[in-house]
């Protein structure tokens, strides 16, 4: 094994070692893995009604058969987080994807051509961000009536202006490279370097913003969904749940208000130390080992 | 300077354009008429005409735009046709409320969020350092909402030592009346800005404190104190006004979040009403009011940037 070849292996597994090396790190996927067990399998062993309601079930405490007890409408509480969760993270990681290829389109062609169309490419991302998220989601879900499709779709138009920017900062760069201009000389036409060279070396970029856009998207839906106007009922929610459970907040129902909430916050911090860990891991490829 | 100002200024004034087309374009985006949306399904034939004629919706988009934009330019942000009463005149009569709320948590989280920073910076992973970063990560990552209800479940329905509600007066003197229901709103805004504004100060000051002119300041036998509050505090206070600059839209996302949950009368909750009422006109006003309110405070946070800091050249 000559030793181009073996700094090249080790070159390729530092960055899962140093994520390993990452306690806060692992213990973020951890939690993702087990969200993600407890809101697509859960309800395959943990059957529950979410969708009739029980008038004699309603705000029944924690007990038997009920771990964490039913809500105003008799739903269990348990199995609707699993079905409340199976929104959150699906519309999350699908807003994630595709807010970041957008992004990612946007920013590596942006920054690249640079000049005029720069410009005015990041006009555009600066008068999106200009106004704040929540207002326009708010206003586009009393327009329309929100389905999971349409919330991907609305979220990722307003969530591509991140990654927008981060990629054309590092597309600003990276044009004025040597291996740029050896493809230009080959005769490599524009498409091809934003697509084949730009882009890929862009790619730790790419994956811990990424991460970080599922965190946000969930808050954003559960914020939504806890002012009333996320996916109608009897779609389950996990911020519907919470502003549900808020109600009987004098009335002492405890388990309607901490479970809900509580699962919001595990979900996005998760996010965000897998985002954190993953950056920091990054960071080593880079360094000299 | 002057130049790079002028420049900055022309640019923000694009992007409100910019901000004006989008709100245009969503205003448009409403599904069948306009007229039957906001005048409700149950107008009648002549009521539409009349609508459709007094807001020119017969007449070609750009002219349609320019109109807007005009009203617009005049403070004129539309007519509630609902609450029978113009966008504007009713956000004037709330914004001194959201000046009261929002600015004193804002002052509040500053007095709070610069010291504690510079203390983190100044003992760097030590362990009260870790303390108080792991404090501002839980908070951060709270949503404001949930932040909002353990307040209220832990002072208002747990000990009773603050109503769970804010003041239920219009104007400020009647806000200002009932001091003790407006501590957990305020509490709830200025534990969520600390949280973003300390760590912002925290990396400013760990920056700072590198620079080789903070070390010839301590070689030349400054006192520690003088160091920091003349040398550190000055020059890390520079960034930092630029990201609170920035952060005017998570506060705004706030504001209108802790409006809703303390039921405080002011612009954030009046977005709420009408967004329940499907009050078209009342949600766009108030959103093209929040994006000049965030073009003008980027603006503000760019040229103050300029001003305070001389060793940055803009040609």
């Amino acid at each position: 094994m000559t030793d181009a070849v073996r700094a090249d292996r080790a070159a390729r597994t530092r960055v899962p070692r140093a994520f390993m090396g990452h306690r806060l790190g692992l213990a973020g996927l951890a939690v993702i893995v087990a969200l993600a067990l407890f809101c697509f399998l859960g309800p395959a062993i943990y059957h529950t009604d979410q969708i009739h309601t029980n008038i004699q079930l309603t705000n029944l405490p924690p007990g038997q058969g009920r771990p964490l007890g039913t809500d105003s409408n008799g739903y269990d509480i348990l199995g609707r987080l699993m079905i409340g969760g199976r929104g959150s993270l699906e519309i999350g990681l699908a807003v994630a994807v595709l807010a970041t290829a957008i992004g990612v389109v946007w920013g590596a062609v942006a920054g690249f051509t640079g000049g005029l169309a720069d410009a005015v490419m990041m006009r555009v991302v600066d008068i999106v961000l200009a106004i704040p998220a929540i207002f326009l989601l708010i206003y586009l879900s009393t327009v329309f009536r929100p389905t999971i499709l349409l919330l991907i779709v609305v979220i990722s138009l307003l969530s591509w202006l991140a990654p927008a920017r981060l990629v054309r900062g590092e597309a600003l760069s990276l044009r004025t490279r040597e291996f740029i201009d050896a493809v230009r000389v080959m005769g490599g036409r524009r498409s091809r370097i934003i697509v084949r060279h730009l882009v890929p070396n862009t790619f730790g970029t790419i994956v811990v913003s990424a991460t970080f856009q599922v965190a946000d998207a969930i808050i954003l839906l559960a914020t939504l969904s806890f002012l009333g106007f996320g996916l109608p009922p009897p779609a389950a929610t996990w911020g519907g749940m919470l502003s549900q459970g808020t109600t009987y907040l004098l009335d002492g129902y405890w388990w309607e208000v901490y479970p809900a909430g509580l699962i919001i916050m595990l979900t996005v911090v998760a996010f965000n130390f897998a985002g954190d860990a993953l950056r920091d891991s990054l960071d080593a490829r880079l360094r000299p080992p | 300077m002057i130049g790079y100002i002028i420049r900055r200024i022309a640019q923000a004034a694009g992007v409100v354009v910019g901000v004006t087309a989008v709100t245009f374009g969503l205003e448009h985006l409403i599904p069948g008429s306009l007229a039957k949306a906001i005048l409700g399904p149950r107008a009648s034939r002549p009521e539409i005409a009349a609508f459709n004629r007094a807001n020119g919706l017969g007449r070609p988009v750009i002219e349609q735009y320019l109109t807007f934009l005009g009203r617009l330019a005049r403070g004129d942000l539309g007519y509630s046709y609902r609450l029978n009463q113009s966008v504007d005149s009713l956000v004037v009569h709330q914004l001194p409320n959201d000046l009261v709320l929002v600015g004193s948590a804002l002052v509040l989280a500053l007095a709070i969020a610069i010291p504690v920073g510079m203390a983190q910076a100044t003992h760097r992973n030590r362990a009260t350092d870790h303390l108080a970063t792991a404090a501002a990560f839980t908070l951060y990552s709270m949503p404001s909402y949930w932040l909002a209800i353990l307040l209220i479940a832990g002072l208002s329905t747990g000990l009773h030592i603050f109503p769970p509600e804010a003041p239920q007066a219009s104007t400020v003197g009647g806000l200002l009346a009932d001091p003790r229901a407006l501590v957990l709103p305020v509490l709830t805004l200025t534990l969520i800005n600390i949280a973003l504004f300390s760590r912002y100060m925290r990396s400013a000051a760990i920056g700072t404190l590198a620079e080789d002119y903070v070390r010839v300041a301590r070689a030349k036998g400054l006192p520690d104190r003088l160091v920091l509050s003349r040398h550190v505090l000055r020059n890390s206070l520079i960034s930092v006004t630029t990201l609170v600059g920035l952060s005017i839209p998570a506060v705004l996302t706030a504001g209108l979040i802790v409006e809703y949950v303390f039921n405080v009368p002011g612009v954030g909750l009046t977005y709420y009403t009408a967004a329940v009422n499907s009050d078209y006109p009342v949600e766009l006003g108030i959103t093209v009011l929040a994006g000049i309110v965030t073009v003008l405070g980027n603006l503000l946070a760019d040229v103050a940037y300029a001003v305070l800091d001389p060793r940055v050249r803009y040609d």
